[in-house]
């Protein structure tokens, strides 16, 4: 057997259910594997007690034989999660000591199935970055190094719960996509990220940035464990009327379907001259791997792909301006009063000044400026209309292929500062903001390493609510690629 | 399009958030440099082309219009920064 903290989510569910092992031994394991990678700085909240009190009741659930779909393993959450009574503060200042009175849907969904929660993930301030350099409480440091042994970056927004999956602290943990946040990141270490169609997961509880466009979904180590993780999230919620009511089919019984007969879409405008020849060649070969499993692969074409980074960059921000309206400083959060005589005028600009950080203000600021008087039709409601022609280039291509295969980001993993611009930093979500822009469920498989031995990740596209086609062509590049590739773990040593 | 140091302010009052003097510059740059980046969608031909709205294609689900709360002021109150007899507090607004 390996190590406990090694274990993925189905070798620990089929020990806990043996009841080889229990679940207070397994969150103990991983709670001193969380401890010694400290450096890392993947988690911004630990609340041991809880942990083992909910790995207890697993336990005697599992002791009176009952479980449910992941009774007894310890997942991590995305500090985007509003968990009742546990710190959670997106990352930023403005929520530093914000305790939630309610529970996300996501999450209780993830109790009710029998989950226990190791603790609260880094994360991009607000979900606004590819790399969790925006924390407010420090940068996450990616278990991945490079052949110099420098500092790289997990990717983001969802770096910490990347990290902490790809550094075997957890088996599994929630994370949420607007523009590449599940999968960048998935790629970037290693490991498997799904961005379920909009309207999958309930985003009640979920602090939102995008509304239009955010997303959860899990962060696993294998297909499987995605499949089991994401089937525990999703379900319709009467608290989001975006979520849509249709039952949540059994994701892991889809899985060994295969892709024989089915389609698959290469598109042409995702290759690009700035994408490392490595990255470029790991998708040809993946071609291969299909075909090889009985795919057929055709080339296909969606006109508008160049487009959707700058209409991204104007929806999101729209979207991101008017929900973080309510960051005040009046019903929660930090409020700062620059003397006892201000205004409350005064108090806002003071709050919010001192609370957002500076990729959070500057899309604040893009956002209110593309949805202010006299630019609104310019801007905003251009985007809109760009973004109807890239939706509508994915229902064209989804008219004759099942599937889509393209790369998940255009490099690896960075140097930590390597990008200090934003358009730069921007460019990560190449591949994977038009899928978003368009609502659809899209994975990220690791496919293979570079040159320096760093993770490459491969995406596949589908069809709305058809997660389950989606499965079986990664079930198929997970198995074809037999990525094993672990980090060295370079943050234990002289603990 | 590229924006100035007034327009900058300008913006900042409208969403609400301080901008030290230090930033204003690095924020103009940084501002005119994504608002010019944004630009090339001007050249996609858009007539005809209806805004998309909703990522997904489907109705919105009803409900009953019921209460399922309430009797919660304390939790609702919990994380404010300043409450006086059970209501949120904030600077006077009347003169």
């Amino acid at each position: 057997m390996a190590e406990l903290h090694e274990l993925d989510l189905a070798e620990a569910r089929d020990l806990l259910r043996r009841r080889v092992i229990s679940s207070r031994e397994l969150a103990e394991a991983l709670l001193t594997e969380i401890e010694r990678a400290a450096p890392l700085n993947a988690f911004l909240t630990l609340d041991r007690e809880r942990t083992l009190a909910m790995a207890d009741a697993a336990d005697a659930a599992l002791a009176g034989g009952e479980h449910g779909p992941m009774t007894g393993l310890p997942v991590a959450i995305k500090d985007v999660f509003c968990t009742e009574g546990v710190r959670t503060t997106a990352g930023s200042r403005i929520l530093e000591n914000f305790i939630p009175p309610y529970e996300s849907t996501v999450t209780a969904n993830l109790w009710r199935a029998g989950a226990v929660m190791l603790g609260k993930t880094n994360m991009d301030e607000f979900a606004m970055g590819s790399s969790n350099e925006n924390s407010a409480f420090g940068p996450v440091r990616g278990p991945w190094r490079n052949g110099k042994g420098e500092d790289l970056v997990p990717g983001g927004s969802s770096g910490g719960s990347a990290a902490a999956v790809a550094a075997r602290l957890a088996p599994g943990a929630t994370a949420t996509d607007t523009g590449g946040s599940i999968r960048q990141p998935a790629s970037f270490t290693g490991t498997v990220g799904m961005k379920p169609t909009y309207g999958r997961c309930s985003r009640y509880g979920m602090i939102a940035f995008a509304s239009s466009l955010d997303q959860a979904g899990p962060i696993t180590r294998t297909v499987r464990d995605a499949a089991i993780m994401l089937g525990a999230m999703a379900g319709h919620d009467e608290k989001d009327s975006t979520v849509v009511d249709r039952p949540v089919p059994d994701y892991e019984a889809a899985l060994e379907r295969g892709v024989k007969g089915l389609k698959v879409g290469v598109p042409k405008e995702y290759h690009s001259a700035k994408t490392p020849k490595e990255i470029e060649d790991l998708w040809l070969e993946a071609i291969e791997w299909l075909k090889a499993a009985g795919a057929e692969v055709v080339d296909i074409t969606l006109p508008h792909t160049e487009a959707a980074l700058p209409t991204y960059y104007i929806v999101a921000p729209a979207e991101a301006s008017s929900n973080l309206a309510r960051y005040d400083g009046v019903r929660y959060g930090l409020r700062v009063m620059p003397d006892e005589k201000a205004s409350l005028t005064e108090m806002y600009e003071a709050t919010r000044g001192a609370g957002f950080g500076r990729e959070v203000k500057r899309r604040i600021m893009i956002g209110t400026y593309v949805l202010s008087a006299g630019y609104y039709d310019a801007y905003y409601l251009k985007a809109q209309k760009v973004r109807a022609l890239i939706a509508r280039d994915f229902a064209e291509a989804f008219e004759t292929v099942d599937l889509i295969l393209t790369p998940t980001a255009p490099s690896a993993a960075f140097a930590l500062g390597a990008k200090p611009d934003p358009i730069a930093m921007y460019y990560n979500d190449v591949f994977t903001v038009p899928s978003s822009l368009a609502g659809l469920p899209a994975i990220s498989v690791p496919a293979g390493t570079d040159g320096q031995g760093l993770p490459l990740g491969l995406q596949l596209i589908g069809r709305a609510f058809d997660e389950e086609t989606v499965f079986a062509g990664a079930r198929v590049l997970e198995e074809a690629a037999g990525f094993s590739a672990a980090p060295e773990p370079w943050w234990k040593k002289g603990s | 399009m590229s924006i100035d140091a007034a327009t900058v302010e300008r913006i900042a009052r409208l969403a609400r958030i301080r901008i030290e003097d230090d930033q204003r510059d690095a924020l103009v740059g940084e501002l005119s440099g994504i608002l010019s980046w944004v630009e090339q969608l001007r050249a996609i031909d858009t007539d005809g082309v209806a805004p998309m709205t909703s990522a997904v294609a489907h109705g919105l689900h009803w409900r009953a219009d019921k209460v399922t709360d309430g009797d919660i002021r304390d939790k609702v109150l919990a994380n404010a920064p300043l409450v006086i007899e059970g209501y949120f507090a904030v600077p006077k607004v009347i003169e």
